[in-house]
């Protein structure tokens, strides 16, 4: 096999990862919002069940934390692969989509600050992410 | 189910949120510590910092579960933002990781963002 063939079929690999890697990104932004919904439903059955009883059949809240493992072990896997300056602004879309759910689930009101506040946060990350390719 | 009636987030939630992601800032720099001995295989990242690392991760996620337990999370779930803050400073603090240009301004902007998401409480 002659050397250019086999740079491009690298190259391509390299691609094919990368993608890959943000894909698994995404997937572990909504899987960590999901978390997020849980963790806050399970800390308000909390203040309704207060107690140890209340802590140990708290689903909700376990159910938030199993999830919030499983967007870590995606978090790795995605790490090895792409880049920290594509990866980290993606990771922090999940602050965009808890704020968007979170009307729907509890009380929360959504205003201009919270989505200029959130969409600042992920410039802010992106920022970082770039600085940490280096 | 029970919805608790609508509220704005009390100042000890964000007090807890914030203390939280302090802690587990500090947890992540004992995984980064740990991960030096990676290349070891990966049984041999099980010691003391890693130990510690995950001892702390557990302490922060019982402050942030204390803390969203009153208030809305679209306010404090956005300032957990803030251990990216906390992690520029353990970088210099203790791996003397020095400061940048580009470090300024994205610390900047994540403490902007958290302050205005603070404002639309």
């Amino acid at each position: 096999m002659s050397t250019p063939i086999a740079v491009t079929e690298s190259t391509n690999a390299h691609a094919h990862a990368h993608r890959r890697a943000v894909i698994l990104v995404f997937i572990c932004a909504i899987v960590g919002a999901a978390a997020q919904i849980f963790m806050k439903m399970g800390a308000d059955y909390t203040v309704a069940h207060p107690g140890i009883e209340g802590m140990l059949t708290n689903y909700l809240l376990l159910g938030g934390y199993a999830l919030y493992g499983i967007a870590t072990v995606l978090m790795v896997l995605a790490f090895k692969d792409g880049e920290l300056g594509t990866l980290y602004p993606i990771i922090s879309f999940s602050y965009v989509l808890v704020t968007m759910a979170s009307p729907f689930f509890f009380h929360d009101t959504i205003n201009g600050f919270k989505i200029a506040g959130v969409l600042t946060i992920i410039c802010g990350v992106a920022v970082l992410g770039r600085g940490a390719r280096k | 189910m029970i919805i608790p009636p609508p509220t704005s987030t009390p100042a000890s939630s964000i007090a807890l949120v914030l203390v939280g992601s302090l802690i587990g800032s500090y947890g992540m720099v004992c995984l980064k510590k740990a991960s030096k001995d990676l290349h070891l295989g990966i049984l041999k990242i099980i010691n003391l910092q890693f130990v510690l690392g995950v001892t702390l991760f557990m302490i922060s996620s019982v402050f942030y579960v204390i803390g969203i337990r009153h208030g809305q999370i679209s306010v404090l779930y956005p300032t957990v933002s803030l251990s990216y803050v906390w992690a520029l400073f353990w970088a210099k603090l203790v791996f003397g990781e020095p400061f940048t240009k580009q470090k300024f301004t994205g610390l900047g902007l994540v403490l902007l963002g958290v302050v205005l998401v603070q404002l639309g409480n």
